[in-house]
């Protein structure tokens, strides 16, 4: 039971805030910096066990408050809610009751309940103001991504290269176009960190202060939170959590710009981004001085953006050319209809063959099948997009990682203009941030011990991109410790991954780190090694029908490669036949194809069917049977078995026949068939019917499943 | 359920317009014409297995595969073989992820398309369980007779199985360790 001081406390708090309440209106901007006070006291005067409800609530109120000066309507009449609620729960927390339950319409700002010491520092910002234009809004939100892109990578040039004008005043125009963008949203308090941050960026422009090391900082730290409300936003306009507010640490953020412009050393506070580490980025010390404003050595900085290949590249450069945004739902129409016009030309030629063709009309067949084939290409190559984005996000990734660690890393992109499907862009990004923690985690070494192995100081980790031979080769290679195939043989016995005699080379020894439930790291850092393995890495690889390779020599580093198809649009297939229908297997998981011979087949007793290939025996599946339809050869003899492989797995599928190789565009079979555990996806076949692309994983995963069960 | 004299207009209740009336197993069904994207003749249909009943399969509609649903078998009619008069309706139903998505039903025929003003409808009444009611929006009285009005939508979302993915997505697992 509360204490009877603090109650009353609190509850003459409470009066003087509905006295001051009532007098709002016609005191203006006084009556809303009294009542910010009162709350505060309000706040103050709330032991620690006080409901949280109660404490959250209060906070929430002063939230409110200092989004505006005075108290518009719609914030007063958030307050007629709020003031009634709060007597009734003093009371009923003087009480001892359960608190009422909150006045519906209050956005209650559950964020701002959150422990204290984030509080001080951060503001719970409404991310859809009431009654906004959504349509403006969302123009808004895709302008501010490009404008927080550009003004990411130019900071982390500038970091580089502090006195490189152009940047400078790139950055400086993005920052004030987002600021005019937020004030035509009516977003006063992005307004109001734009406009901090821009007149950091102005004074440097002028030369009156140039950025340091403290100044980067603070500048990223206010674009995280543009972007971090910009995918709030994004997410609630897509009807998630519509009207939630979220808290920023904008005063944080406000205040050390301000230290930074009246010259103090600005808290060396991490990335609020990142997890928060005890230590400061060593590194950091030597370029805080205030005198940094000589551009500094490339190497003294923990993570140089550096391209080998392209020295341009890492600048902010303008849009070459020109270029359209296109709704992606238009291209992927625009596609379909391309995929359909080489149908129909072929049908067109199939039928004028079969009536004979005089040479006049053969030659402008040609010449029809030849402009369908290359609009074809060009429609497809219409999704891709370079890989340059998401380098650039491992850019901040390894900055970042380097002051959290202490380490000294430097990242060196080759081959950026990459094209690369839009798709395989968005799924590769986590994996390949993945590696890359895991690079700068484990692979590179701590600086004294670099120097202790006569290695430079820096450690360095490459990304290269670059096309081969129909697939795009993604390659992360770091210069650190390098993987050491004993102690891998040794945890994976430890882990019963496999037997202690079991007699593997070094190469299937690094694959060890592929294998589900394996960890390298000795101690679970903040970083990596919680458990996310490089087997999830490789399954979401192979999810977009990638493969990833590893190699690495103890001392020297590691480098993983990374296979992926040009795009997920095309694929492969081979067409087999059931019954009377057809089916398309992705080429690229079938190893073989035979018709069994007498003996071949044999069925174990509660174990299914197996074919006998070349001595190794697999599970056999009738797909016929599977599907349900009867089949022309229900005789496994008079069948074709096809060999399957889905990561170490094969099995064996029976089919009727064979049809042929041809390359399909693949489509999706939309949400009525969510959850179907056999097709992978539909594509156009040459007839004009939709043939469906069998789920090769999923096939070879169920009669893993039926299997085990059974035995 | 309250009587129909007085129930409110609510959000699933059919609104006046233009409805496109058709036949299914003799009975007549109207469905608003403001989703109805375009009417097919017969096409080849291809099969998609271990799907219930009513889902008849996919269908290619120059370059998009559509699936094809079996209103009579959705409505739990005997099932009747494909004649001249039969065709595909293409309607385009709300999309879980927002938006719109193409989406194709089958009928025995189509009739016409007629206007109801608020007069004409009626809230659909109690069947008291006798007949599946899910997807009827309300009935217009006509000369000919009454008219079902059903909501493509609903019968669109009904077929939506949940997803049974695991969803162990890279994405997801470094969110719940970071």
């Amino acid at each position: 039971m509360p204490t009877d001081p603090t109650i009353s406390a609190a509850r003459g708090l409470l009066q003087k805030i509905g006295l001051e309440l009532a007098f709002a209106p016609s005191s203006g901007t006084a009556g809303a910096a009294t009542l910010r006070q009162l709350l505060n006291s309000l706040a103050e005067s709330l032991p620690p066990t006080a409901p949280p409800d109660l404490r959250g609530m209060t906070m929430a109120a002063a939230g409110w408050l200092t989004e505006q000066a005075t108290l518009s309507p719609g914030i007063a009449a958030r307050f007629n809610l709020w003031h009634p609620w709060m007597e009734e729960a003093v009371s009923a927390w003087s009480h001892g009751l359960p608190l009422p339950p909150a006045p519906a319409g209050l956005p209650t700002a559950a964020a701002a309940s959150q422990p204290a010491g984030d509080d001080a520092e951060s503001q719970a910002v409404t991310v859809l103001p009431q009654g906004a234009d959504e349509e403006l809004m969302r123009l808004f939100c895709t302008e501010a991504e490009d404008l927080l892109r550009d003004i990411e990578q130019g900071v982390l040039t500038l970091e580089d290269a502090p006195g490189d004008a152009d940047t400078l005043a790139t950055v400086f125009r993005a920052f004030h176009t987002f600021k005019g963008n937020a004030a035509v949203m009516k977003l006063v308090v992005l307004q109001r960190l734009a406009h901090e941050l821009e007149s950091l960026l102005d004074a440097a422009r002028r030369g009156t202060r140039p950025l340091t090391r403290a100044a980067i900082d603070v500048i990223l730290a206010g674009a995280d939170i543009f972007s971090k409300y910009v995918a709030e936003a994004a997410r609630q306009l897509d009807g998630h959590d519509a009207g939630r507010s979220i808290p920023l640490p904008i005063p944080a953020v406000v205040a050390r710009v301000r230290g930074v412009l009246s010259g103090e050393a600005a808290a060396p506070s991490p990335a609020p981004s990142a997890a928060p580490l005890p230590a400061a980025p060593v590194v950091t010390a030597a370029v805080d001085e205030p005198s940094a404003g000589v551009p500094t050595a490339p190497a003294a900085a923990p993570a140089v953006p550096a391209a080998a290949d392209h020295p341009a590249a890492a600048r902010v450069t303008a849009p070459h050319g020109g270029s359209i945004r296109v709704d992606t739902q238009k291209l992927d129409g625009l596609v379909d209809l391309v995929g359909e016009l080489v149908i129909a030309q072929s049908m067109v030629a199939r039928g004028a063959e079969a009536r004979g063709v005089d040479e006049h009309l053969a030659r402008s067949l040609g010449q029809l099948r030849g402009i369908t084939a290359d609009l074809q290409r060009t429609a497809l190559a219409l999704r891709m997009i370079p890989i340059r984005g998401t380098f650039q996000k491992m850019t901040r990734l390894v900055r970042d990682l380097a002051g959290q660690l202490g380490k000294e890393i430097r990242l060196v992109v080759e081959g950026d203009e990459t094209e690369v499907d839009r798709t395989v862009i968005e799924e590769i990004s986590d994996p390949l941030m993945h590696m890359v923690r895991n690079a700068a985690d484990h692979g590179i070494e701590t600086a004294a011990s670099r120097a202790a192995s006569g290695k430079p100081a820096v450690g360095t980790i490459t990304l290269r991109a670059r096309h081969q031979g129909g697939f795009v080769v993604i390659e992360i290679a770091d210069d650190g410790a390098g993987l050491d195939p004993a102690r891998l043989r040794a945890k994976a016995i430890e882990r019963g991954l496999i037997a202690a005699d079991a007699l593997i080379d070094d190469h299937d020894a690094l694959e060890l780190i592929f294998a589900a439930g394996f960890s390298t790291a000795e101690s679970v850092s903040d970083l990596s090694g919680r458990g996310v393995g490089m087997d999830v890495v490789r399954r979401n690889i192979e999810r977009l029908r990638g493969t990833v390779e590893i190699d690495s020599r103890p001392g020297v580093g590691t480098t993983f490669t990374i296979f992926l198809p040009l795009t997920l649009a095309i694929i492969e297939g081979l067409l087999v036949a059931v019954g009377e229908q057809q089916f398309i297997l992705p080429a690229v998981n079938v190893r073989e194809s035979f018709r069994p011979r007498l003996g071949d087949v044999t069925t174990v007793q509660g174990r299914g069917e197996l074919v006998d290939v070349r001595g190794q025996l697999l599970p056999l599946l009738r797909l016929g049977r599977h599907l349900g339809i009867e089949t022309a050869a229900p005789d496994p003899l008079q069948a074709i078995v096809v060999v399957v492989e889905a990561g170490h797995d094969r099995r064996g599928l029976l089919v009727d026949a064979l049809i042929g190789r041809q390359e399909v565009v693949i489509k999706g079979l939309g949400e009525t068939f969510i959850g179907h555990d056999s097709f992978a996806g539909a594509a156009i076949l040459g007839d004009g019917r939709v043939g469906l692309i069998l789920d090769t994983t999923a096939l070879v995963r169920l009669t893993t499943n039926r299997a085990e069960t059974a035995a | 359920m309250t009587s129909s004299e007085t129930l409110p207009a609510d959000a699933t209740a059919a609104r006046p317009g233009k409805y496109l009336t058709f036949d299914i197993g003799g009975e007549i069904y109207g469905m608003s014409v403001l989703r109805v994207r375009e009417i097919i003749r017969l096409c080849p249909v291809t099969p998609v297995a271990n799907m219930p009943r009513h889902i008849r399969g996919v269908i290619n509609l120059r370059g998009r595969v559509i699936p094809l649903v079996d209103l009579r078998a959705r409505f739990g009619l005997p099932a009747a073989a494909d004649h001249d008069r039969t065709c595909f309706i293409v309607t385009e139903v709300a999309a879980t992820a927002g938006g719109l998505r193409p989406y194709a039903v089958v009928i025995d025929s189509v009739r016409e398309v007629a206007c109801f003003t608020a007069a004409d409808l009626v809230p659909t009444p109690d069947f008291g369980g006798a007949i599946d009611d899910r997807f009827i929006t309300g009935m217009a009285r006509t000369a000919t007779g009454v008219i079902t009005l059903i909501d493509i939508d609903s019968i669109a979302a009904a077929d939506a199985a949940p997803s049974t993915d695991p969803g162990d997505s890279l994405a997801d697992l470094l969110k719940g360790s970071s």
